[in-house]
This record gives C-alpha cells, structure tokens and sequence, in this order.
C-alpha cells in the first residue's frame, strides 16, 4: 500500500543518520585519504589516482586478489553443498529437531578470534590434538611450515565455522515445503533425485540465494581467523586482501595505498554484491 | 449517528481502485457491500473505517469530518474473513482486551462482558484459549471483541466466508438479531448473494469499484436499476439475452416471441437486453406467462434442495434453477420454462427500463 | 482403473484403542465401482480425511484389508497404488514449464517422449489449457494450477483412483461452478474411478453419483444425490444435507402414536418404542406448511432468500424451518404448522427406524 504521509520521513531520519555516521563518513575519510600523501602531522600532498594506478598495477595486490578469490570460491564450493546435504539429512519432526538446531549453532557463536586461536592450538604437531594425531599416523603435516597444510587448515576451520549458517538457511527453506508436494512426487513416481531437483531446490532457491551471499561477503572480507590462525603465512601463501591490506596500512603505514587497496577492494565486494542481488531479484519477479 | 462518504475515490497509481462514490448508512440495520472478488468491497470498507485513506473526498461520522482521523480515535470495531485472537489470552481476555486501555469499572467491564458472553453464547468457553475452540466459536470470540465496546461503527469483512457452510448458516441466522438495537452503523461485505438477501437492510450492489445501486435490500434485489446491479446480485450467474421489441411483442428470436407486459408494454420498440433470474427459467411449466424453451443441457449442479442446469439455446447459453432434485444429463435436450412475468429489460445504456 | 473394496477397515491413531471413542474411523465396509464418481462429505473432523489416506496410501489402517481389483493393497506405497491425487492446495513443480509438468509422472516412468507428447496434448485439450502449455507454471491463477495438478493424474493411463481433498478451496467462488462442472464432465470423458472429499455438499451432489456421508468417524449413508435428500438415513444427514437441513424434534410415543410435545402426528416409519434411546421426527422444511390448523407454531423470524422464504418458528421452544414460495404471504405472530406426512420419518438414536439394512457399529 501506497504511504502518502510526509511524516514518514522523519522517522527514517536516525537510520540516515547511523548509517552516515557510521559508514558514509568513513568511508568519505578513506577517499580523502587515497587521492593523497602524508607522512604523518596531519600534512597532506595532493596524488591524485597515483595510488589506485600503483595498487592496481602491483604483483602484491594481484597474488592477494588472486588468494582471496581462490579461497572464496573454495569455502563457498565446499559450504553450500556440504550445507545442504545436511540440511537434507536433518529430522523435519520430532525431539531431534532443536537439539540438532543448536548443535548446529554452536560454532556460529563462538567468536572469530577464538575460533583462530582455537584452531592454532588444535593443530600444533606438538602438543594439538589433530596437529599430533595427523603426524602420528605418519602425515607430516605442520602448516607454519607447509602452504599446502596452511590453506587446507584454514579452509577446513572456515567450514566448520560457517557451513552451519548455510544449514540453519538451507533447512528453513526445507521446512516450509508442504507435505502435499513430497506426496505429489510420490504420486507422480518421481526419483530421490527429481524430489531434489523439482521440488527442494526450487523452494530453497531464496534463502540459497542469500546464503551464497552472505558467505561470499564474509569470506571475502575474512580478517580475524586466518589473521589469528597462520597471519598471512607461511611467506605469504594465506596472505588474503584484507591481512595484506592492513600489513600496507599498519605495517608499513602507508596510507595512501592502502586506502586506495580498500577502496577497489570494496568497489569489488560491491560488484559482485549487486551481481547477486540482480540475480536473485530477476529471480523474484519471475 | 450516520456515516457518510462524499465524493469519495481512491486512486493507486493509475488505477481507480474506488471510483468517486456518495454514500449514507444509517446505524440500527446491516449496510451490505455486495460485490464479486476485487470488486472493491474491502478497499470500501477500508476507508470508511480509516484503514486505508482516500485520494478524493471525505468520509463523516455523524456529520464530522474524520478524513484525516487515525482509526484509533475512530470508535471502530473491525472483524476480519480470518480469525483473529491473541493466542496467548483466554476468551475472556480476549473479549474484554478492548476495554482494558480505557478507564471503565471492573463492575462495569464485567457486566458488559456478560451482556456480550450471553448474546453469543460463548459462556461455557470463557476460560479457555482459542485454539480450543472450533472455527465458528472462534469467530464467534472476535465478534464478541468487536461487540464489547461500545463502537460508532463495525465493519464485517466476509466474517463467515473461512466457515463450514452449516456453521456459516447458523451464524447468518443469529447475526441481524446480534447487532439489533445496537446503534451501531453496521457494514458488512460479503461476496455471495443469497447472504445479503438474508441479512436484510440495505445493500450497495458493488463492481469494479463502482457502486451499481445502493437501496433496501429488498428492493435492490427485485428492483435494480441497471444490468450491474442485477448481475451483482445474482447466483447462479443472471441470464441475459438480446431481445427486440416491436409490434407489441418482445422477441427473442424470429421464431420466439410474446406480447410485452408491465413495463415492457411501455417502452419504445428497439433493440433490449432481457435479464431473468435463473430461478424464473424452471423445469416444469408453470402458469399463463411460461415461455417454452428448449435446449440442451451442457452442466449441471445439484445442492441439497435444488438443480441448477446450464444450457444452450440458438448461441445462447442459459441457467435454469429448480427446487429439488432433477436428473438432467448432459448433451439432453430439455424443456425450461421462462417466466415472462419476472423479466428485467435493460436499454443499451444497461438502465433498466421503468 | 479398479474397483476399490474396503474391507472391515477401522483406523486409530493411538498404539492400542481401547474404546470406541480411540477410533478416528470406527468402522467403514463398501465397494466402489470401477470408473464410479463418488464424493465423501462430512464436517471436518469427521473422519473422510483419514479415509483419503488409507485409499492413497498414506496411511495404513490399524484394522480391515483394502482391495483394489481383488488383489490387496493395504500395506503398499501411494506410488506402487497407481492412484492420482490432487491437494487442497495445488502442487505443481514452480521450475518447468505446465507441457513439463503434464509430462513429469510419464518421464519418471520411462515413457517414450513422442508418446508423452500426445498424451500431453490430449489432456491439455480436455482441461482446456492449450495455449498455457509452454508458460511456467509458478506464474499461474489457482484454478489453473489445480487444473495441472489434475492434468497429472489424467495423463498416466494406469491411474486406479483419482481423488480430490477439497481442490476448490483456493479457487475464487466465482470460478468455481465452472471447475466443478468441468470435472464433472472430465469424469463423463475418463471415466476413471473419481473419489471426492468435501465438506460442501453441492461440490460433493454435483460431482458424485454415490455420496458417501460421513459424521463421528462412521459412514451414515451411502445414496445418490436423490436418495439423501429425499430420505436421509440419519438425522445428521438430514440436517447436513439442505439448507436450511431437515428439522430435527424430539417425540414420544403415546398409546402407539407419535407424540409432538401432546399433538399427535403421522409419519411414514414404522412405529417403534424408544426402549431408552432418543426418539426423532425428521422432516424437512420444503415439506412443512402453513395451515389453518395444526400443529400451533409462533413465527420468529423470515428469511428472504431471492426465490423463496425461510420462515423460522418456534413449536414449544423447537425451532422449527419452514420454507415459503416467494409468492405465498408470510403469517405473523402464532400459526399453524402440518408436515406432510411421506415425508416426515421417525428416527432412533439418530437412525432412519426402517433401514433396509443395518451398519453395524464395531
């Protein structure tokens, strides 16, 4: 229904408000910063697109680039099917309902910080229980040494992490089919399969959809646990966009390029936000 | 205290959804919009209670203008076609949560409880929540809601419509009794024909947001004024046909024809449409005006205590409605008798002819 | 196509029933016919939904055998069956296209895609969809997608039964009439054994040859549309079926008369002793006149329903229904009421005192 009160206005205003406060404002000093140079004393020399020129042309920016997509693109093709096979699997009756609802969203509420350092002692050869048990059965596994070990750990940490979010969306979905449609496929001798294909899938489309989403955003922009877990390394094998981002602005303090680093960082975010968005709309309307 | 609408339109977009519309319902008896799905009734019904407002016009509460009043401060009771309780409360609570946000006695409270508990005989379920009650007594408890207070005005959107059809006839029954002697304005909408006969009152015959003919029940139904109305308050569906009259003789084809009477004999000759309802196209001859007609049968329905039978006759497709059981079969062909007696003549313009 | 046999069946959802009231279907014994349409009608609760289960396979019941052609189906799947059914809310699969959907029961069974296609075609032009065939499905009005849901059962040549759970409750009421006679004629076309559950009782007499009334998880009366209107077998027949129903009033016998509150009536029954049970008259309000002597009566309120009246009265504190022609003039204040006499029936514990033949209740 159509509002034709003015005074509607007024009560979106301290959402207008919050949301400059806390991210057009920022977001305003990080232009600020990117088109300029300082070396500190609130100085300022004008740069121009020096800095998105260097970042964008850089072999440091397109390794991290490179990373950060490989390891999107691995955590979003492990989670979304791994999540919905288990949301497959999970009871849609009975007692085993909430108890497998909170098992499942118990990792989501451990925070990313802990999650790291959790996970850096779980696999220390020495003393971890998975570090010393993998070398025990004779794998020589020791990530702070190895790039293979050091991804693979920080991937299989991320899915453990967060493929319960995909689940708990994944079931919702699940949830809200009717038992008219299963017994329909019944009637019509539909397969295991065409029950997935016809009928679950199509119904779980929309919170898939947001899913994906959420799990492209976050993976993308992931700091904490690999920060905590391996810090970028070893070298620079787990150095994503976001570590090697603030290793520019922190550790080397150049601020120039690193706001011009974030910059395309979230004009890419972005991008492929507004892709899924595109999608998911056509999808609705249709 | 009456409610009037004046000039009243609602536009959404580009689309009228209200078309400019003057209306009095006076209180004491039931104001019936009758009208098919998206005929407009809710989106009426809306604005007079200030649910919704209009793009044109004023709506007056006993000559006040409330166009721009919010409904809260309206004194307005609003029942829905769906069952709406608070879940958690009892039906007590339930009942008397409209009067708990004013300042009445606990003694006052309690005595209109009763009043209302009594009228709908609700009494043995006070206690209980809800989801204990079956869909009749349910709707039962949100009537009671509306009821408690003292309101200017109801609104009764299809109240029955989400009921058994026995329930829905029990209920139907006790409705104009309930609102007797109330002082209420009451509105309510409603989509089926033989509903709004029952009820009694008034009734504005809706479509497409356009009020057809707003009267007496009674006389909407055996007087209407254009085709619209007619076909509004019409089910099974009103038969129209193309007719001429010339020579003193309506005819309906070139070899079916019968001298004009009433208020046929008057009007000019020409080109007419004739509107019949189906229960004057009978099965069995009845009577000097019964027109023999012969078609054959295409569908058939039978309820309790009567046979509807849609037929076709010359291009022409016809419903007949009969009392009891008749065992037309489909493909048959059959006899019907029109009672030329009962026809409604329409100009090309569709007012009816006087 | 079979004929369908329930044989004892009784079904209750508790592990082990000990009394009658255990029971969601107390005890249901007939045959339908191959290629019959029949509707099971009753308020809810009555028991029909839990039937529609046990014949599509949902569920099996806790007693009695179900034979399809003879050879016992009890314990199979709905699939193994062979039955169609359409839901109260239409299913259709969103993602194809309505020919996809028509094609998808004969696709999952291996059918040879020329053959679908003709199958396809043949269906779609009985349900009058042609021009819908390469639309999706999702964006379709409700009557059309029960028409699919129903497409999808009439396709498959092997379908025993195909049974119906109330398909118009999402149809606006303007559509209706025209899907329910629409399905009326599809099953003059198919003939395929058709079973319809409803609680409405012109979808169901508008359907069916044989309507199958149920209350209290029995069956009351299996008849033709005719049959229950003209002699309902229980009171809660009479009374479901008509509106307004048939009216119901408790009688005495007095020196092997039918007593009405002291007013002697006649009535076609045998006369039988109440023996401690409840003892009815039924007539219904088409056969009760006004008269200028007679059973005395207090008018209390008119109904004018268009083509006729109702005219409601009080015989003692029983309400009785009477209806009116539109013509006849409406008495006010206290009257006279007759009933005519091969019309009004003596009922005993609910029951039609000269049945032919008994139900047996457990």
């Amino acid at each position: 229904m159509k509002t034709e009160n003015p005074r509607a206005w007024l009560l979106v205003l301290p959402v207008i408000l919050l949301v400059a406060f806390n991210a057009l404002i920022p977001l305003m000093t990080v232009v600020n910063y990117s088109v300029q140079e300082t070396f500190g004393n609130n100085v300022f020399f004008w740069q121009g697109v020096d800095w998105f020129e260097q970042v964008l042309h850089s072999e440091r920016f397109h390794d991290a680039l490179g990373r950060q997509f490989l390891f999107t693109g691995i955590i979003l093709a492990v989670e979304i099917p791994l999540g919905v096979a288990i949301a497959l699997a999970m009871p849609r009756k009975g007692i085993w309902v909430p108890i497998c609802l909170i098992l499942m969203s118990l990792p989501l509420l451990i925070p990313w910080n802990v999650v790291g350092a959790m996970w850096n002692i779980f696999t220390l050869p020495d003393i971890g229980l998975m570090g010393y048990g993998l070398n025990w059965l004779g794998i020589d596994y020791n990530m702070t040494q190895s790039p293979l070990a050091a991804w693979v750990t920080l991937i299989v940490m991320d899915v453990w992490h967060w493929t319960s979010l995909v689940v708990l969306l994944s079931y919702a979905g699940l949830v809200s089919i009717p038992d008219a449609y299963y017994q329909a496929a019944e009637i019509d001798g539909a397969s295991k399969w065409s029950v997935f294909r016809y009928i679950q899938l199509p119904k779980m489309k929309q919170v898939l959809m947001i899913a994906i989403l959420l799990r492209f955003m976050d993976s993308f922009m992931i700091y904490t646990e690999p920060f905590v877990l391996t810090g970028g390394g070893p070298g620079n094998s787990t150095t994503l966009l976001s570590i090697d981002l603030v290793k520019v602005a922190l550790g080397q303090f150049d601020l120039g390029p690193a706001a011009a680093m974030s910059l395309i960082y979230f004009a890419i975010t972005l991008l492929v936000s507004w892709v899924f968005y595109t999608i998911m709309n056509k999808d609705v309307k249709e | 205290m009456n409610l009037e609408l004046k000039d009243v339109a609602k536009r959404v977009g580009a689309e009228m959804h209200i078309h400019e519309t003057n209306l009095v319902l006076e209180p004491g008896e039931f104001n019936v919009l009758l009208g098919a799905t998206n005929a407009g009734k809710t989106t009426l019904m809306k604005l007079m209670a200030g649910l919704d407002s209009p793009t044109a016009g004023s709506v007056l509460y006993g000559g006040v203008d409330v166009t721009k009043t919010p409904p809260q401060k309206r004194s307005i009771s609003f029942v829905h076609q769906f069952f709406i309780n608070y879940p958690h409360l009892s039906v007590r609570d339930n009942i008397i949560s409209p009067l708990k946000l004013s300042k009445m006695s606990d003694a006052e409270i309690n005595k209109r409880l009763e009043a209302t508990v009594d009228l709908l005989r609700l009494g043995p379920m006070l206690d209980r929540k809800p989801h204990e009650l079956s869909g009749g007594q349910q709707q039962r408890c949100a009537l009671a809601r509306a009821l408690i207070k003292d309101s200017t005005a109801v609104f009764l959107d299809e109240p029955l419509a989400n009921l058994d059809y026995k329930l829905r006839e029990e209920l139907r029954a006790e409705l104009p009794s309930i609102f007797a002697d109330r002082g209420s304005i009451v509105v309510y909408a409603t989509s089926e024909p033989a509903e709004a006969l029952m009820l009694g009152g008034h009734t504005a015959a809706l479509n497409e947001g356009h009020i057809a003919q707003f009267g007496a029940t009674s006389d909407v139904y055996r007087t209407p004024v254009n085709l619209t109305a007619a076909e509004v308050f019409s089910d099974p569906p009103l038969n129209t046909i193309s007719v001429k009259k010339y020579d003193g003789c309506i005819h309906l084809s070139e070899t079916l024809s019968w001298p004009a009477e009433g208020t046929a004999q008057h009007m000019p000759d020409g080109n007419y449409t004739l509107g019949v309802r189906p229960h004057f196209v009978r099965a069995t001859g009845h009577g000097d005006s019964a027109i023999e007609l012969n078609g054959r049968i295409q569908v058939t329905e039978l309820s309790g205590s009567e046979s509807v039978a849609h037929f076709s006759m010359g291009g022409g497709t016809w419903v007949s409605q009969a009392n009891g059981l008749h065992p037309f079969k489909v493909g048959e062909h059959h006899h019907f008798y029109l009672d030329s007696s009962k026809c409604f003549y329409f100009d090309s313009h569709g007012q009816a002819v006087r | 196509m079979a004929k369908i046999k329930l044989d004892n069946i009784r079904h209750s959802y508790y592990p082990n029933p000990s009394s009658d009231d255990d029971f969601a279907l107390k005890r249901v014994h007939f045959d339908w016919d191959d290629g019959g349409a029949y509707a099971l009608l009753g308020p809810s609760g009555c028991g029909k939904t839990t039937l529609l289960n046990i014949i599509s396979g949902l569920l099996e019941p806790s007693h009695g055998k179900l034979l399809f052609d003879d050879n016992e189906v009890t314990s199979l799947s709905p699939s193994e069956r062979n039955i169609a059914q359409v839901f109260q809310f239409p299913v259709i699969y969103d993602t194809m296209t309505v020919y996809d959907n028509l094609a998808f029961p004969l696709r999952n069974r291996g059918v040879d895609e020329a053959r679908i296609d003709v199958k396809v075609r043949e269906i779609s032009s009985m349900l009058e969809i042609d021009d819908l065939l390469l639309t999706k499905a999702a964006g379709l009005s409700p009557d059309n997608k029960q028409k699919i849901s129903l497409g999808r059962g009439l396709v498959r040549e092997d379908v025993n039964v195909i049974m119906f759970d109330e398909p118009l409750t999402v149809i606006d009421p303007h559509l209706k009439w025209k899907l329910r006679s629409k399905l009326k004629e599809l099953h003059q076309k198919v003939k395929t054994t058709m079973i319809y559950v409803t609680h409405d009782q012109t979808e169901a007499l508008t359907f069916a040859d044989q309507v199958v009334v149920m209350n209290f998880g029995q069956v009351l009366q299996v008849g033709t549309p005719d049959a229950l209107f003209e002699r309902p077998e229980h009171t809660f027949v009479g009374h479901f079926i008509g509106s307004p129903g048939m009216n119901v009033l408790p009688v005495e016998i007095v020196d092997g008369q039918v007593s009405l509150g002291g007013h002697f009536l006649e009535v076609s029954s045998p006369i039988v002793e109440a023996e401690g049970k409840s003892l009815e008259i039924g007539v219904r309000p088409e056969f009760v006149r006004i008269a200028e002597q007679g059973i005395p009566a207090t008018v209390v309120n008119v109904m004018d329903v268009g083509r006729h009246k109702v005219l409601q009265t009080l015989v003692g504190s029983q309400k009785v229904f009477a209806v009116l022609n539109e013509d006849q003039p409406v008495p006010e204040g206290s009257t006279y009421l007759t009933f005519d006499k091969p019309q009004t029936r003596l009922y005993k514990d609910g029951w039609l005192v000269d049945l032919t033949y008994e139900y047996e209740v457990l």
